[in-house]
């Protein structure tokens, strides 16, 4: 099993190294690999230079960030719900974002994706916290079940509200129907450094919580039993996940099926412990996401297919066959 | 054949077979169950809901009418403007409504209490989305004059949706088929469907000139708008021959709770019953669909509602019929009424109304649910 889980480590390491290359040599105007080198160590200001440094670079910069982040929050949100269909939008991270998206679109004029980044982070932050507070009422704390069921409701009541303005303003529809794809393509490479730090805040507690998350897949009582807090370790991965999920999504869009799908394949070599689940899922994560845009920018010449679509076209089937050939490890 | 309920015998030792501890047993002819009086209470007070709901909903208009002149209508009364209004303009989208809330409810409870989780749903494991894509298709690609476009305009968008549900579900069922099917691994490849589909309804969207985007986001929101009796007798049928069968199939559900080896030692046909069942809940959802778009939530949230209300361990099928259908009429009438001459489509409503309902139960009840 050791083995197996360095080899799978190591070969994604590989495979993010090859796919980051690609993502900077692919593109509307393919630049040679040569080409590469040189911007990224030593540019002159040609042509290829600034693609590489002022666009292409931002871009796989943070298809990075944000493939790390969903796959983590989407390993951490199976574990603290144990629930094999939960993604990092159930606590409520992608209908919080998108409703204060359209309130901004809407109440506020903006137009830009820079302006919206604060929009949706606000609104991700509100969402998890309401569905926290609300799934952790009962005598137990907050249990698998009642977050899950606490999601759900909230996420649908914030979709409602959501539709309920784009279906009465046309213009607002018109802008909301291309933050809601999920994209990395035109983000300002300020977007990137401003969801950075909260990305890596939220990867360190993921990271720290990873043995206490082990114990409380064993089911809280035991895990109360082996001296760890229930409340705490909870507490801590809400946050994380918020500020993982909440960031990519302000900077990216929904990117949905990402988080969902990465912990499910990962956990066919790494099984269920949390300590290896955790940093192999942002890994698979990055990979997942990278792919799927360098795919997005080649097979739309010239126009490119949204990273949200690709994702879930060529990620679908590949999850489905998995799912078909593997006895799935369960949480 | 008379019901009766027998009072529990003196001593457990000498109870007969089939019995719950604690309950009493209620005969009617050769058939026993249950009696369960707090789910008689919950389903009579929802009925009771429901009526009143719909002879509002019926009520309001350009022409109001009275409840009890409604209710006295539906009951073969009233004066042939009345009932012109009542039985052939709002009646079928009152009914059209109620029996597709039903409809998705039923088939919800089925598919949480198959998965053994509150998150199943048809909406999210493919079903609701494949009609949604046929019909989304139809809407974007139908003014066109592609061989698509004849196609497309010759079927109809109801049909459409009909068969794009039906060919997912039998997809997702096929792809999911290993020496027979588990809950699990269905559930599975139903999401993985979902989000293939997703995209391609998503990519349609932006494909599409905007104010077909609108159209067809309208269409996506669930909408009863402009329903008449062809649209309630479709889903009348397939309600009349689902809801019994589901019913009838949902002992095993209990059964099917535990883990396939105690299903088949309590003597259920485990592969042969979960087929079943599954065919009953995407028959429901599919037709629902349909007929109304798919209203959204109504599934996910009915069961979980009518489970904590009824205080059952698995979402109960004839309760969650009667919260579903409720849910969709009262969404209906607060749609058409509450927001001025602007009608919203019935879909937004439902989960701005379901939703805050079952977070209140959920913090009301402070207990973990058992799915």
């Amino acid at each position: 099993m050791r083995s197996r889980r360095i080899t799978g480590l190591l070969l994604l390491a590989v495979l993010l190294v090859v796919v980051c290359l690609a993502s900077i040599a692919v593109g509307a105007k393919a630049i040679p690999l040569d080409h590469v080198w040189t911007a990224l160590f030593s540019p002159t200001g040609t042509e290829d230079d600034v693609v590489v440094r002022s666009l292409r670079i931002p871009r796989t910069v943070l298809g990075l960030l944000a493939g790390a982040a969903l796959g983590l929050a989407g390993a951490l949100m199976q574990g603290h719900t144990r629930n094999p269909l939960a993604d990092p939008g159930l606590l409520g991270v992608n209908a919080g974002a998108a409703f204060l998206v359209v309130v901004g679109i809407y109440v506020f004029g903006i137009g830009s994706l820079t302006g919206y980044v604060w929009f949706a982070f606000a609104g991700a932050l509100g969402a998890s916290v309401a569905v926290f507070l609300l799934g952790s009422t009962g005598r137990a704390g907050a249990t698998p079940v009642t977050l899950a069921v606490a999601g759900a409701a909230v996420s649908a009541l914030l979709f409602g509200l959501t539709s309920a303005v784009i279906l009465t303003d046309v213009r607002t529809l018109d802008a909301y129907r291309f933050w809601n794809v999920g994209s990395l393509a035109g983000r300002d490479p300020v977007i990137a450094a401003q969801v950075a730090p909260f990305i890596l805040v939220g990867a360190l507690i993921a990271l720290a919580t990873a043995p206490a998350l082990n114990a409380l897949s064993l089911g809280d009582d035991v895990a109360k039993s082996l001296g760890h807090s229930v409340t705490r370790t909870r507490v801590l991965g809400v946050i994380a996940i918020t500020l993982l999920a909440g960031a990519a999504t302000a900077a990216c869009g929904p990117i949905a099926f990402l988080g969902l799908i990465v912990p499910h394949v990962v956990r066919s070599f790494t099984g269920p412990d949390h300590r290896w689940l955790l940093p192999a899922s942002a890994l698979s994560g990055a990979v997942l996401l990278l792919t799927a845009d360098v795919v997005g920018r080649v097979v739309a010449r010239p126009g490119e297919l949204q990273v949200g679509i690709v994702l879930a076209l060529i990620g679908a089937p590949f999850f489905i066959a998995l799912v078909r050939r593997k006895k799935l490890a369960q949480l | 054949m008379t019901a009766t309920v027998d009072k529990p015998a003196g001593k457990p030792g000498r109870r007969p077979p089939g019995l719950v501890p604690g309950r009493d047993p209620l005969r009617v002819g050769r058939f026993s169950g249950v009696w369960r009086p707090r789910t008689v209470v919950v389903m009579a007070v929802t009925a009771a809901v429901l009526v009143l709901g719909a002879a509002l909903n019926i009520g309001r208009g350009e022409f109001p009418i009275g409840v009890g002149d409604v209710l006295a209508t539906l009951f073969g009364g009233g004066d042939p403007a009345q009932q012109f209004i009542v039985l052939d303009l709002r009646l079928p989208r009152t009914l059209t409504g109620a029996l597709v809330g039903g409809a998705l409810a039923v088939s919800g409870a089925i598919l949480q209490a198959l998965a053994r989780n509150p998150l199943a749903a048809p909406d999210i494991i493919g079903i609701t989305m494949g009609a949604s894509a046929a019909a989304v298709g139809v809407i974007v690609l139908g003014s066109g004059v592609s061989a698509f476009a004849v196609i497309a305009g010759s079927v109809g968008l109801p049909i459409a949706a009909l068969l794009g549900g039906l060919i997912t579900a039998t997809l997702i069922y096929l792809l999911a088929w290993r020496k027979g099917v588990q809950g699990f691994r269905l559930v599975l490849v139903g999401i993985g469907m979902n989000a293939i589909l997703y995209a391609l309804v998503n990519w349609l969207l932006i494909a599409a000139q905007v104010y077909e985007a609108a159209r067809a986001q309208v269409w996506l929101n669930g909408s009863l708008n402009a329903r008449g009796w062809e649209h309630v007798v479709p889903v009348g049928i397939a309600l009349a021959v689902l809801v019994p069968a589901a019913l009838v199939l949902a002992h095993l559900l209990g059964a099917l709770q535990y883990n396939d080896e105690t299903a088949r030692s309590l003597g259920v046909r485990v592969d042969g019953g979960r087929t079943a069942l599954l065919a009953v809940a995407v028959g429901l959802a599919a037709i629902a669909t349909a007929s109304a778009g798919p209203i959204a939530f109504v599934a996910l949230v009915s069961p979980q509602i009518a489970q904590r209300l009824v205080g059952a361990s698995r979402p109960p099928i004839g309760a969650s019929l009667l919260i579903g259908a409720t849910l969709v009429v009262l969404s209906d009438l607060l749609a058409r009424t509450a927001f001025g001459t602007a009608e919203l489509p019935v879909g937004v409503v439902t989960a701005v109304l379901g939703a805050p309902y079952l977070l209140y139960l959920l913090v009301r009840h402070g207990r973990e649910a058992r799915v």
